[in-house]
């Protein structure tokens, strides 16, 4: 894998010159603000606070929107703008600036961020509706937001680590939003502890960065790589993968994903599918100088995106709530993003660009699920659901358009995106590029087996209904962002992948694409079309086992496959036994040294403290004769020890 | 007149001449003092219905203007070197010393706010010495306003008297001002209106301990004048480096040093020399002690600082050890009979006795580092305690009045009166120097100084007895937050909008020299390259000599 990265291909970055790009900071701030507003005003906002938190992420977007335009009209080279809000920390040697930083690649998730972020705002009004809690729930998506968009707007390390954390903190508070169900709270706790094996990671690695070149700001660091020594560059970029496996859910952080699922299904949409969980990716791409200088560590990167790849969707064949299949499905769609991240330039823009896809397609699979699930009483087991079709006919027809896409149907956005991870992987050359490149392939069709199982589950055969369900059509703050997010499941993958506008776009930041754009060579390719007829054969056996026959409400033992994929491939047995029980022992053994030991010592200490003070304190008899007397004392003290000490 | 050098000392002369005094150095003194003196003439002339509030506002705006010209003394130092003698160089005016009689000044009119406070006759002071409180005799004495308002006046003389202690430059003009500070604390400890006999008590012990401690002090200079020939600090410091007036007169100085401390170390309230604090904190009226607690404090620490770094800045060796011993026992001996202590005053009195004993590191120091430190410290913690008093003044017996100083009386205090237990809790916090208040940067100030300067056991020392204090502060937070209310709960006043602002006052300082110290702690002495100095002595530029 060599590197084809130079100094060239990085642009200067210039400093904000006034405009709308020097208020950038506002991208952050209006959702900040909204949080701050909701959740300091109390019951007081309750009428209206979700149309505030809307209107916070609508400006947003619109900031967004025009941050881009200005930046469009730059040339490429000046496309990549300092923002310096303020100084935040400075300690000595230790200076850090709050400063953002607007370039393509930020300026791509922050336009996916609020503008996903928007539709779903709006979205949760209807789903939300009937929830007391409704207006906390809008502060705290108000606050990922903003998080969020600290985490790809920092110009810094340091930074990002904030909107890191913000998002975390945002996710373990909105996973844990029904708060009321054991379960949730549970699925937000273990969602916060694996988050900090990878937050330790990715904040061992920054301290690493900042030992080794006296700075944790991008161009500095990345301008210096070269000068530092691959071991260092090697041990920061595994620890910085630690990080993006945390919070991307990749192997082996990837267990916490699919209970994060106890949160409301417009949480899941936009944090655990088309944002959040991405910001691994956002921070290996961001991070790419640094991988670079470390082909080791970028090869792990893509061993790990292949293993989640297919972990992820023998996961989701076997899963029949219809949340966690969709949530194996993110696993794999990120592990697809994660390889290609982890190919170098060559893959970088075809991981954006699937990413951003797959924001759209996933979110509004996840919204349409949401949509089943709100007219089903909650209802999420799919052997339960059946010919909704007809019943929920625009729920039905979005989500027809996200699975077309999500499968790779020629010409609709996933397509154009999982075809260039699918050529980027063969590109990169030799037996990995061959490997990497047959379980992209091998992918594309497990993806089309268990997508098609949920559509078929859900929408065509029998009625399995509950006895008491009545599904209806959802309202219209509901279908309206589903509409959207269908609109751009279909054309969006068009749009960004004809001609490599995206990749043009990103160049600066990402290195230019390798080849010329070339239709005829994507749909002619052995390996496309090896994807392609993987695709037909895995819809088929999906058609034949869960259209063509009855499916039981109950679900069969099934094979060890399928076990063990329902077990979620004992990802939890394996934490639980190599992790969970010896650190439970290890805390059992720390309580227990602190109770005996380190409190023995304590008390003991305490003990003898308040002793002396008792006796000291009859020292203060209340008679001035006595005080005097200690006076004169302490006056021969002074004077012995000076003259003792000088003249001896 | 005094001899001004070792030349002159030898060949006294006697003139005829007026003294060419330039008052414009001298205003913010002479402000204080004419006050003062109208104060007299008030007490003399006004109708006794009109006393009080004539007398506070004339205290108020004679302190307030002698801030003022304070602070433009500030701006006006000259650009080279550390700053003037004025009046036949017994007086100086310089950076420790504007800084120190600008805060005395502030942190004075803080405290006359509550001394001034006296809502339905709940005042902290007596009617009439002779009165049994809330008794006829004494409700007559209010009712005809015959009160004692001579309170003011007395302030203002104690005032004067610690602005003269930072400012004094040679030792005799330093006695005046510790018994022109002394004198009228004295009396102003026996007028509190509760608990009379104990607080007549306590200004007896004090007076008689202070008269003791002047004669040590008294000592130590003469045996300083054998040495060097002048009680000039410059001089002293001179015949420091370059030798006495005779042979082999090195005991002398060396006994001078340690009878000219243990006065000083009295004032301060130092272990041995500290045992008429609790009694005296406890015995009088609180505002008073709010006043003693922090602007004596800082005078005493001001003179002492420059004693130490002028006067004794070329012996810097010989009296550390001194110093280290003091200090030492200070930490270890207040701190641990602080843990038993069962009255709010008490305990406060002995935590001013543990903070005596860590500015004392700083003392040790003997650099730029730790003269700034020390200074940082003495005003966040003067801010503080002056806070934590206006708060022991609200919280009252439920029957009687009087100040409910029992600790388990306080229990939760938190629940009845949040924001009152929240300030207490907040002055507490910084008194055992948790970050994001004063008393963190003053404590981390005067360590980081102590440690450059190689003394690392102090600080050690120190940083254990930090973590044994840390314990019955905060066990009085959680007393206030955490425990059931008393079964005698006391009876909590309203502060009225003096008591308040002294409390907003405490809570503001404490919160913004603990968030924002970067302007006031880089701002206290010369740049570093100035503050250099040999082994063994004191950088000359911090102080006038």
């Amino acid at each position: 894998m060599t590197s084809m990265l130079a100094a060239d291909v990085h642009a200067v970055t210039t400093a904000a010159d006034g405009g709308v790009l020097s208020y950038a900071w506002l991208m952050i701030a209006l959702p900040l603000l909204g949080a701050a507003v909701l959740l300091l005003g109390g019951r007081r906002t309750n009428a209206w606070g979700h149309w505030l938190a809307i209107a916070a992420a609508l400006a947003s977007f619109v900031w967004a929107v025009l941050s881009l335009v200005q930046l469009l009209g730059r040339t490429p080279e000046e496309r990549s703008v300092s923002v310096h809000v303020y100084q935040w920390i400075k300690v000595g040697g230790f200076d850090i600036d709050l400063s953002l930083l607007v370039d393509p690649l930020s300026i791509t998730f922050a336009l996916l961020i609020t503008g996903v972020g928007s539709l779903i705002h709006i979205y949760s009004v209807g789903y939300m509706a009937h929830d007391e809690n409704r207006r906390r729930f809008f502060a705290y998506l108000n606050l990922f937001v903003a998080a969020m968009l600290v985490l790809v707007l920092a110009d810094n390390y340091a930074v990002l680590f904030l909107g890191w954390e913000g998002v975390g903190l945002a996710s373990y508070l909105l996973i844990g939003f029904w708060q009321h169900k054991p379960s949730a709270a549970v699925a937000a706790k273990k969602a916060f502890l694996i988050n900090r094996v990878g937050d330790i990671g990715l904040l061992v690695s920054i301290m690493l960065l900042f030992t080794t070149f006296g700075t944790v700001a991008f161009s500095p660091v990345f301008g210096a790589v070269d000068g530092a020594g691959q071991g260092v560059m090697t041990a920061v970029g595994l620890l910085l993968l630690l990080g993006a496996c945390g919070k991307s859910a990749q192997l082996p952080l990837q267990a916490w994903l699919l209970d994060a699922m106890e949160g409301p299904t417009p949480v899941s949409a936009l944090i655990h599918a088309a944002t959040m969980v991405t910001a691994g990716v956002y921070l290996i791409v961001r991070s790419g100088p640094i991988f670079e200088a470390a082909p080791t560590a970028q090869l792990v990167v893509t061993i790990v995106g292949a293993a989640t790849l297919l972990a992820g969707a023998i996961i989701g064949c076997a899963k029949d709530d219809i949340k966690k299949a969709l949530a194996g499905s993110t696993m794999s769609q990120i592990g697809y993003m994660t390889l290609a991240a982890g190919l170098g330039p060559i893959g970088y823009a075809a991981a954006i660009a699937h990413l951003v896809t797959h924001g759209f397609f996933k979110a509004g699979l996840f919204l349409g699920a949401g949509s089943v699930m709100h007219a089903m009483n909650d209802e999420v087991d799919m052997r339960r659901y059946g010919g909704l079709r007809t019943v929920m006919p625009v729920t039905f027809a979005t989500f027809g358009a996200g699975y077309l896409a999500i499968i790779g149907v020629p010409f609709l956005s996933g397509w154009w995106t999982k075809e260039g991870i699918i050529q980027a992987a063969f590109d990169s050359g030799g037996l990995t590029g061959q490997i990497l490149g047959w379980v992209t392939v091998l992918g594309a069709g497990l993806t089309a087996f268990y997508m098609s199982r949920i559509m078929f589950l859900t929408f065509f055969g029998e009625k399995r209904w509950a006895e008491d369900a009545h599904p209806h059509e959802s309202p219209t703050t509901m279908t309206v962002p589903m509409i959207v997010l269908a609109v751009g499941s279909v054309a969006l993958g068009a749009v960004l992948v004809v001609n490599y506008t995206l990749a043009h776009f990103l160049a600066p930041v990402v290195g230019a694409p390798h080849h010329e754009f070339d239709l005829v060579h994507m749909l002619t390719s052995p390996y496309s079309l090896a994807a392609l007829a993987l695709m037909v054969v895995g819809v088929g056996y999906a058609w034949l086992r869960y259209a063509r026959s009855e499916v039981p409400v109950t679900a069969p033992k099934g094979n060890f496959i399928t076990v063990a994929a329902r077990e979620e491939l004992y990802g939890n047995a394996i934490n639980e036994g190599l992790f969970m029980r010896p650190g439970q022992q290890l805390t059992r053994a720390a309580v227990a040294f602190d109770d005996h030991a380190v409190d023995g010592v304590v008390n003991g200490v305490a003990r003898s403290v308040r002793a002396a003070s008792e006796n000291l304190r009859l020292m203060q008899t209340g008679f001035a004769r006595s005080y005097a007397l200690t006076m004169l004392f302490g006056a021969a003290v002074v004077l012995a020890t000076t003259l003792g000490v000088n003249l001896a | 007149m005094i001899p001004l050098s070792l030349s002159e000392a030898q060949t006294p002369t006697v003139t005829t001449q007026a003294p060419d005094l330039d008052y414009g150095l001298l205003s913010p003194l002479l402000v204080v003092f004419a006050v003062g003196v109208l104060g007299v003439l008030v007490e003399a002339f006004v109708s006794p219905q009109r006393r009080r509030i004539t007398q506070l506002v004339l205290a108020l705006l004679g302190i307030g203007a002698a801030f003022v010209l304070t602070v433009v003394q500030v701006g006006a130092l000259p650009a080279e070197g550390a700053g003037l003698t004025v009046a036949f160089a017994t007086l100086v005016v310089d950076r420790p010393a504007l800084f120190f009689q600008g805060v005395i000044l502030v942190l004075a009119l803080v405290s006359l706010l509550l001394i001034a406070e006296d809502r339905d006759g709940e005042g902290a002071f007596t009617a009439q010495a002779a009165a049994v409180p809330g008794s006829e005799e004494e409700r007559a004495h209010i009712l005809a306003g015959t009160r004692h308002t001579e309170v003011y006046p007395l302030v203002m003389f104690a005032v004067l008297g610690m602005q003269l202690f930072t400012a004094a430059n040679d030792f005799l003009t330093m006695f005046i001002a510790l018994e022109v500070m002394s004198l009228p604390l004295y009396l102003l400890c026996g007028l509190a209106r509760r608990r009379r006999l104990f607080s007549q008590e306590a200004a007896l012990k004090y007076f008689i301990l202070g008269a003791f401690s002047s004669a040590f002090f008294l000592f130590g200079i003469a045996m300083v004048y054998g040495y060097a020939g002048s009680v000039n600090f410059a001089d002293i410091n001179r015949a420091g480096s370059e030798g006495g007036l005779i042979e082999g007169g090195g005991p002398l100085l060396l006994a001078g040093i340690a009878l000219v401390g243990v006065g000083l170390l009295f004032k301060v309230g130092t272990v041995p020399f500290h045992n008429w604090k609790p009694d005296v904190y406890q015995g009088a009226p609180t505002p008073v002690t709010a006043l003693m607690a922090s602007g004596t404090l800082v005078a005493a620490f001001g003179a002492l600082l420059r004693v130490f770094y002028v006067a004794f800045g070329a012996s810097v060796e010989q009296w550390r050890p001194m110093l280290w011993v003091v200090a030492i026992l200070t930490m270890v001996v207040a701190a641990v009979i602080a843990v038993t202590q069962r009255d709010i005053k008490r305990l406060l009195a002995y935590s001013s006795v543990v903070h005596a004993g860590f500015i004392l590191t700083a003392v040790v120091a003997a650099s730029a580092d730790g003269l700034a430190g020390a200074m940082f410290y003495l005003a966040a913690y003067g801010f503080t305690t002056v806070g934590a008093f206006a708060v022991v003044t609200l919280v009252r017996n439920p029957e009687g009045g009087a100040e409910a100083g029992d600790l388990t009386q306080w229990a939760g205090l938190g629940r009845t009166s949040p924001l009152l237990a929240a300030s207490l809790g907040l002055f507490l916090l910084a008194f055992a120097g948790i970050p994001l208040t004063s008393g963190f940067i003053g404590k981390f100030a005067v360590f980081e100084a102590a440690v450059a300067a190689g003394a690392t056991p102090l600080v050690v020392v120190g940083v254990l007895s930090s973590a044994v204090t840390a314990f019955f502060y905060v066990r009085i937070i959680v007393l206030m937050f955490f425990a059931e209310p008393a079964e005698n709960a006391p009876r909590v006043l309203r502060p009225g909008a003096l008591t308040g602002t002294v409390v907003g006052v405490g809570v503001a300082a404490t919160l913004l020299l603990g968030v924002f110290p970067g302007p006031v702690l880089d701002n206290l002495v010369p740049q570093p390259e100035e503050t250099t100095a040999a082994e063994g002595t004191v950088p000359e530029a911090l102080f006038m000599r």
